[in-house]
């Protein structure tokens, strides 16, 4: 029964809507969705064989959903014009550095751990 | 003369009717995806990137205004919020590779958030970004409907925003090995790590490519980074703008 997990998706996601325009918070409401799902499944214990279905599916071209927002940029040439370099340089770097800052900790803390667990 | 004049009628219909745009997205994506596939998975060729600049050379070239376009294409774009609220299941089926490895694995992408963010704000501020800018730049890398979600709630633009996080995903899956590379980072979990915390799906997609561990930890690093940056950076960004 898919009907059933689209609905449970899009409620997930109306909750989470409803919650941001009742609290104020500054948070998208289909991410207050993905929390309470999240909480859903570890209550559950498991992915229903159906949900997991339906959200293969629609994962699957999850970078085809991304399209209609980005064809947006027209409307911004004329900035992306005048700020090319900004954007660029600050894009280079900062994809650079959260490589390389987040693979390096990540395996100085691993190692680190590993050690201290050899050793007690 | 007849004959044109029925072109012209038939053409002014579909181009009111949201069916043309929206079949053109879907036209232009799956067409994007058969060169991606067929250039061998070329990072450069994402079809994201591809479709955009396809879709946006079109409308160019038929004088066809954003919101006509969009009229059609909201269908697809609807669709980001449940597609958002369904990254809730990989995360649940990742979670078992936190089991011993939460620690380093919270604070490893605490601090890429941070340094994501900052350093990317720091650098535009430094050459002369717009705020608009710098606010539609701090959600970059993080996955596309989060980031926009982020970017709309703080006065960015959303689709600016968007085609950031495209921009910095196939940057990220075209240089992350050789910066990995350089700074030794070879186990697999780490690099996996970095790729999702960096590059969101794009990332992942690289991930996978190298083995199925660097996979699944970078799916990891890619939900808990959106999840972490949707609770910080609207808070942090309100306070600094």
């Amino acid at each position: 029964m898919i009907l059933k997990f689209i609905a449970l998706l899009l409620l997930c996601q109306l909750a989470g809507e409803v919650f941001v325009v009742w609290s104020g918070l500054p948070v998208p409401g289909p991410v207050l969705g993905m929390a309470l799902l999240f909480v859903g499944l570890a209550f559950r214990g498991r992915v229903p064989v159906g949900l997991g279905r339906v959200v293969d599916g629609l994962l699957s071209h999850l970078s085809l959903l991304f399209v209609p927002a980005g064809v947006g940029v027209m409307q911004h040439i004329a900035m992306l014009h005048d700020e090319w370099l900004a954007i660029s340089v600050a894009l280079v770097v900062s994809t650079v550095l959260t490589i390389a800052v987040t693979g390096l900790l990540m395996k100085f803390l691993m190692r680190r751990m590993e050690h201290q667990e050899g050793e007690g | 003369m007849e004959r044109n004049l029925a072109f012209g009628d038939i053409w002014v219909y579909l181009a009111a009717s949201p069916l043309l745009h929206l079949t053109l997205t879907l036209l232009a994506y799956i067409f994007a995806d058969w060169i991606f596939r067929r250039s061998g998975r070329m990072a450069l060729l994402n079809p994201v990137l591809l479709s955009i600049i396809l879709l946006v050379t079109i409308l160019g070239a038929t004088g066809t205004d954003y919101p006509t376009y969009f009229a059609g294409a909201q269908f697809v774009h609807f669709m980001l919020g449940p597609a958002t609220v369904a990254l809730a299941v990989p995360l649940y089926r990742n979670l078992h590779l936190i089991r011993k490895l939460w620690l380093p694995i919270l604070v490893s992408i605490g601090t890429g958030v941070f340094v994501s963010a900052s350093s990317a704000l720091l650098v535009a501020y430094w050459l002369g970004g717009s705020q608009q800018t710098l606010i539609s730049l701090a959600p970059k890398s993080v996955t596309a409907p989060v980031a926009m979600g982020i970017s709309e709630k703080v006065g960015g633009l959303p689709s600016l925003s968007a085609a950031l996080v495209v921009l910095t995903g196939v940057l990220g899956a075209v240089i992350g090995s050789a910066v990995l590379a350089s700074v030794r980072g070879r186990d697999d979990r780490a690099r996996g790590l970095a790729l999702g915390a960096s590059c969101h799906g794009i990332g992942t997609a690289r991930a996978f490519q190298l083995s199925d561990t660097a996979g699944a930890f970078s799916a990891l690093a890619m939900g808990l980074t959106a999840l972490i940056s949707a609770f910080v950076l609207p808070f942090v960004l309100h306070w600094v703008f």
